[in-house]
């Protein structure tokens, strides 16, 4: 693999790895972890840990997905691999 | 026009949406048949994702189980939502790369070897087998409560819509189909589930409604839950950890997430979009579609367990006399999902914490017997025992399986809405069956046949093999839901923990660890398998009787069966790592092969 493919591919990784972070936040521990201390707070008639659980991780990995896509396209056409 | 007709309309109409969509999206090449030609539009591939994932079990189970469980319920919200994170970054687009046509054949093309690519197409029809013989007992239940016909015909009618599109149009007919199901799917959801937000707390969208106040000035419809519950001797209904620990919680979640990622039949949808960057934004459209029916589904539950309990309970919360129940009461008793037994002998019936049936909580009905109030006669009443405070003993057995569908006839909404339920219900059964037949019939004509036992075989031959092995697959699939085996219940948590510790690391490492071998990834998907199976049929007993009481004191590190495949997985991971680094590396030209699907640009 030559040297720009290399670096894409790191790139690539460290986007995905900050994703996975957020991920992991939002679902095992906002949801569940730290579910008590965030069931303190509340946002209308929800405990703030039980809507990351049943409502907020969902919505959070939905804009998750979004924002990969988008900047994988732009990575893509940085480092010239993109398909068109 | 009554139920009856209503109904009936409805899923006469569906069908003769479903099989017009097949006559017009034939399958004409080996390419059709497998993965639609490559042609699909994301979006289009996202609509049909949303329903080739969202079963029988989403449709109808998953909301009760949401009501019954409180927090917890979020395993399941969480943990097949989740997955597609996964799914989006670290599998579709690298496995669209490849682009072949099934899962076991990147597993066997990457680990250059026929043993990993028969030891994948195992788990890959163990794992379709076990889920589409739930999809066909969810139409079994819709079709003899709505249609009141017998169970076998419903199923015949099944079964012969999706051989006709299944089988003429391969992927191609399933991915319009698909994407017709969800829309059908998603209307007969949210309709009934905006209706009851609506009456209970006046906000129409659900998401909403769940947060908001009761329109009876009672205060928060959540904060009203969990007083009623805690009032009637259960646990609060938004507090974590009544039901499962938090170690437990975690391992179910991850192993489902996991699981959802592994799920052939999943994967396989990504491998029908033209390019790689339309199954990155592909992954995202389908989780948008499946978004709309999960963060409704929490409070389909809420609001049903809270309209069961004041429909059962009463005004005065004291019961109410069996002989003045609604109708729905006495049609979902005639079907067995539900049982009434008068531990108090005061005519009513009464909701509460703890079992009214003895042994697995399940009441055992004497055939037709009728008691003094016209109730179904059972023969395994509990001792009638208070659970401590409690106000009285409960009563009553409800399958959670019936709050979907019995919600709309709950909450008195007019016949056209449960008329619509009963054909959602079907297109979330019928859209998942088929996507599962595809992957099991392509596995056999394409991994088995074309690429392992009788390579000579031309395109044309290839296609009827296909076909010849979806109609077969389909038969069975029929006798599975005809006679669903004693263990169906039992085996659901298989094909996630199998997905979850065998097809998701290999096809992971294949992608990101270009050292991993052949003798890495056979020993770590044996494992996976292995120990997985292992500890599901020692506390479940599949076959055999369960070797230890699947209690929390004996589970290992307080895992249950259910979140066995993270274990699993972990165990996968480590035996893989250690055998890959003591064997020799791949090939040069495998590890090309790995430069090669990391690259969106074709070299």
């Amino acid at each position: 693999m030559d040297t720009r493919n290399t670096e894409y591919w790191r790139a690539n990784i460290r986007l995905v790895t900050g994703c996975l972070l957020v991920w992991f936040i939002v679902s095992f521990g906002c949801g569940i972890l730290l579910v008590d201390f965030f069931n303190q707070f509340q946002i209308g008639g929800y405990k703030l840990g039980f809507w990351f659980a049943q409502q907020g991780s969902i919505f959070t990995f939905l804009i998750l997905i979004f924002f990969y896509a988008i900047r994988m396209n732009a990575l893509d056409r940085r480092y010239g691999v993109s398909e068109d | 026009m009554d139920l009856q007709t209503l109904t009936y309309l409805a899923i006469g109409l569906s069908f003769a949406l479903y099989i017009g969509i097949a006559i017009f999206s034939r399958a004409s090449s080996t390419g059709d048949f497998y993965v639609a030609g490559k042609h699909v539009h994301p979006v289009a591939n996202g609509m049909a994702t949303a329903a080739d994932w969202m079963s029988a079990a989403s449709f109808i189970s998953m909301a009760g189980l949401i009501g019954f469980l409180g927090y917890e319920g979020g395993v399941y919200l969480m943990g097949w939502t989740g997955g597609y994170v996964l799914l989006a970054m670290l599998l579709a687009p690298y496995l669209r790369k490849f682009g072949k046509f099934t899962v076991p054949e990147f597993i066997g093309d990457r680990y250059y070897s026929q043993l990993a690519r028969i030891v994948a197409v195992i788990c890959l029809i163990f794992i379709s087998f076990t889920y589409v013989a739930g999809q066909m007992r969810g139409v079994g239940i819709v079709f003899s409560r709505f249609m009141e016909v017998p169970i076998e015909t419903g199923l015949y009618m099944g079964m012969g819509v999706v051989f006709i599109y299944a089988v003429l149009g391969g992927m191609k007919g399933v991915t319009y189909t698909q994407v017709a199901q969800y829309c059908v799917l998603i209307f007969a959801y949210t309709v009934p589930a905006v209706f009851i937000a609506i009456n209970v707390t006046g906000v129409a969208l659900p998401q909403i409604a769940l947060g908001s106040e009761v329109v009876d000035g009672s205060g928060y419809l959540l904060e009203k839950l969990d007083k009623t519950l805690v009032d009637l001797g259960f646990g609060a209904y938004t507090s974590p950890f009544n039901d499962k620990s938090m170690i437990d919680v975690c391992a179910i979640t991850l192993a489902l997430m996991v699981g959802t990622a592994g799920l052939p039949h999943v994967i396989v949808r990504f491998f029908t979009v033209p390019r790689v960057r339309d199954a990155r934004i592909s992954a995202g459209w389908a989780l948008l579609f499946i978004t709309l029916l999960y963060t409704t589904a929490p409070a389909v539950g809420a609001l049903s367990r809270l309209n069961l309990i004041e429909t059962v309970n009463g005004p005065e919360g004291t019961g109410t006399a069996y002989a003045v129940m609604p109708d729905w009461f006495k049609t979902w008793e005639n079907s067995g999902l539900l049982a009434w037994y008068d531990h108090n002998d005061d005519g009513k019936v009464q909701y509460a914490a703890g079992k009214a049936f003895s042994g697995d909580g399940k009441p055992v009905f004497a055939g037709e017997q009728r008691g003094e109030h016209r109730e179904r006669v059972t023969s395994n009443p509990g001792q009638g025992d208070m659970i401590a405070n409690a106000p009285f003993a409960n009563e009553l057995y409800v399958d959670r399986d019936i709050m979907v569908l019995a919600n709309p006839e709950i909450a008195g909404l007019p016949n056209w809405v449960i008329a619509l339920i009963a054909a959602g219900g079907i297109a979330a059964a019928l859209s998942t069956a088929a996507g599962l037949l595809l992957v099991i019939s392509s596995s056999i004509s394409h991994d088995l046949l074309k690429s392992t036992f009788t390579p000579n075989i031309s395109e044309k031959q290839e296609l009827m093999a296909g076909r010849l092995a979806a109609g077969t697959a389909i038969t069975i699939a029929g006798y599975l839901g005809l006679h669903p085996p004693a263990f169906v219940a039992q085996v659901v948590a298989f094909a996630f923990g199998l997905a979850a510790s065998s097809l998701f690391p290999v096809i992971l490492m294949g992608i990101f660890y270009k050292r991993m071998n052949k003798w890495g990834a056979i020993s770590g998907m044996l494992t996976g398998l292995t120990f997985t199976l292992g500890y599901i049929i020692y506390f479940k007993g599949v076959f055999v009787e369960p070797f230890a009481a699947n209690v929390p004191e004996n589970w290992w590190l307080g895992i249950s069966p259910e979140g066995a495949g993270v274990i699993g997985m972990v165990l996968n991971f480590s035996v893989a790592m250690i055998v890959a680094r003591n064997t020799a590396p791949p090939p040069a030209h495998i590890q090309k092969l790995v430069d090669d699907i990391r690259i969106p640009k074709s070299t």
